[in-house]
């Protein structure tokens, strides 16, 4: 057979190849497509729960700039991520680069580090907030112990965004090491032998072999990261419940509250639009930044 | 030069021992805080109150996980919730792996993109428009909101495994099959699927793990009788139960199927998450 007509072939079977992805297509059409369309449809309406659509344009919009409760749930969410994903990648690329080694038992001590991100959010929810009570909990007695003075963790509107980066950190920091081992897995020997024969140090060879070559995997766990971290929901719902008063009410937390008990759907509409445009425009930020660095 | 030796060694050993030190360092936080969990869950009221706190049951009870059952309708939930993953993952493996096989021999880069928003969008945002619609069908009360809802996570997961796993198959076994006369299902069916059972699996575990994990969706949609387990744990026994015994056995018990699948299937687990930092909600 000719290149020619291998070519016209393999072009046929790419356009039979679209009743494969029919079913499925109905289905992301149904469940994510029309629920998008919906919403978008919902913003511009006023709309409570038994009630009647009224047309108001963008009202909910602008009604959203002068509302303080929604403008400080931005600026909470903007400081619980920062350091939701910091403290995790830093974390994260060191325990890759351990967990890159070979020693005995690997497999059970990796394992054993990617159980907080696999376990039930909810469960594991309870039963930190279990140790952050100030006066049984364990932690203020581990604090104590060693001569550290209590905390008052999530009772307190100072430390509870804090208390839940730490949690947010013990369970996300594996994904963070799995995509970074994944870039490790994949590199090449040679500039390592090349800079041992030249008498590096392992600092050296970690600064500057390692971390450029793993960049690019870096960037996408610092991006996935920023992401579910923009979204976090189940451990501030369960830990402190956007408490006390609203001093950890995040963007997602203020939206169940404006959709699931004061039922203001156009409302929460506008705010679940709003949300998606902050997390694209962070997601691609995070993005440009990464071809710069590839493009120098 | 034997003294330069002995140093060396001697550097070496001190090195491992930090490196010992590290991995530990690193594994203790996850090792402690399911350890705290075994033991809250192990002991009685008053060692759970005490101060300074027991940290090893003496002895142990399973007074909590007794309790557990006879006081909440946990069967139920454990039903609901095996119900409604199973299912969803069920469906999403139906669904998505012909899908994953259509993108990436189509290398359809539009379809994945959808797939990638879902992957973004916060659960939250489907489930406003959703709920409406499942109360204006009046399906409310029952799983199947639950279920259709979980195959928002279900779905994205095992298409997004499942083109990774057919753009690594080498291509010649199945032109070998086209060229022979077979259609482009037979294909599918008699030569990619069987080579992609690998990916298959780890679809299923991921897709099935997350789903059943899954808590906002539930605490949205679920009535008093089709709560999962995450939901009731939360609703129901955080609630009635203030006292932390049963409610870490509770926990324990909803949590333990997830912790043993990643033992078990810790390699395809690892693997799953390194192509592609998949994760639901």
């Amino acid at each position: 057979m000719t290149a020619a007509a291998t070519g016209l072939r393999g072009r046929n079977y790419a356009r039979n190849y679209w009743p494969f992805l029919l079913p499925a297509g109905v289905v992301v059409l149904a469940v994510i497509i029309f629920p998008w369309l919906f919403t978008l449809y919902m913003s511009v309406h006023e709309f409570k729960v038994g009630g009647d659509f009224t047309f108001i344009g963008l009202d909910n919009y602008l009604r959203l700039t002068t509302d303080d409760r929604f403008l400080w749930s931005v600026v909470r969410t903007l400081y619980f991520t920062a350091l939701s994903v910091v403290l995790p990648v830093v974390l994260g690329v060191a325990a890759a680069v351990t967990f890159h080694k070979k020693f005995p038992m690997r497999g059970i001590a990796r394992t054993i580090f990617i159980l907080p991100m696999m376990a039930t959010p909810v469960a594991v929810a309870l039963v930190w907030t279990m140790t952050f009570h100030p006066q049984l909990g364990v932690l203020n007695y581990l604090l104590t112990s060693v001569g550290i003075p209590p905390s008052q963790w999530t009772y307190d509107s100072v430390s509870v965004i804090p208390t839940l980066v730490m949690v947010e950190t013990w369970q996300w920091t594996p994904l963070v090491m799995l995509i970074v081992l994944g870039g490790l897995a994949s590199l090449p020997i040679d500039p390592y032998e090349a800079a041992t024969l030249d008498g590096a140090s392992g600092w050296d060879m970690f600064r500057h072999i390692t971390v450029p070559l793993v960049w690019p995997h870096i960037i996408v766990a610092t991006v996935i990261r920023t992401i579910d971290a923009l979204k976090a929901f189940d451990l501030i719902f369960v830990i402190s419940g956007g408490g006390p008063g609203t001093s950890s009410e995040t963007m997602n937390l203020f939206l169940y509250l404006q959709a699931f008990s004061f039922y203001n759907m156009g409302y929460a509409a506008a705010v679940t639009v709003v949300f998606f445009i902050i997390i694209l425009l962070v997601s691609l930020l995070l993005f440009s930044a990464r071809q710069q660095k590839q493009w120098q | 030069m034997a003294i330069r030796l002995g140093a060396m060694r001697k550097g070496k050993l001190l090195g491992n021992i930090g490196f010992g030190l590290a991995v530990v360092a690193l594994i203790s936080p996850a090792i402690l805080f399911f350890l705290w969990m075994l033991s809250l869950s192990l002991k009685n009221e008053v060692d759970n109150m005490a101060f300074p706190p027991v940290f090893i049951p003496n002895p142990p009870v399973l007074d909590n996980f007794i309790q557990v059952f006879e006081k909440n309708d946990f069967l139920t939930y454990t039903l609901n919730s095996i119900f409604v993953s199973f299912g969803a993952t069920g469906l999403a493996l139906l669904l998505g792996v012909p899908a994953g096989f259509g993108i990436a021999k189509a290398q359809a880069a539009k379809a994945a993109a959808v797939i990638m928003i879902a992957r973004v969008t916060p659960g939250l945002s489907y489930l406003i428009p959703l709920f409406l619609i499942f109360q204006w069908l009046e399906m409310t009360g029952t799983l199947w909101p639950l279920l259709i809802t979980h195959l928002v996570i279900t779905v994205p997961i095992v298409v997004w495994v499942m083109i990774g796993f057919f753009e690594g198959l080498p291509q010649e076994l199945e032109e070998a099959a086209l060229v022979d006369g077979a259609t482009i299902w037979q294909a599918f069916l008699y030569v990619a699927l069987p080579l992609a059972r690998p990916g298959i699996v780890v679809a299923m575990i991921l897709a099935f793990i997350f789903s059943w994990n899954n808590f906002i969706f539930g605490v949205v949609l679920a009535g008093r009788e089709t709560r999962t387990l995450p939901v009731a744990v939360y609703n129901v026994i955080s609630f009635e139960q203030i006292s932390w015994g049963p409610l870490a056995a509770a926990a324990l018990l909803v949590t333990a199927p997830v912790l043993l699948l990643t033992l078990l299937m810790q390699k395809e687990i690892v693997h799953g998450l390194t192509a592609g930092g998949v994760k639901g909600g």
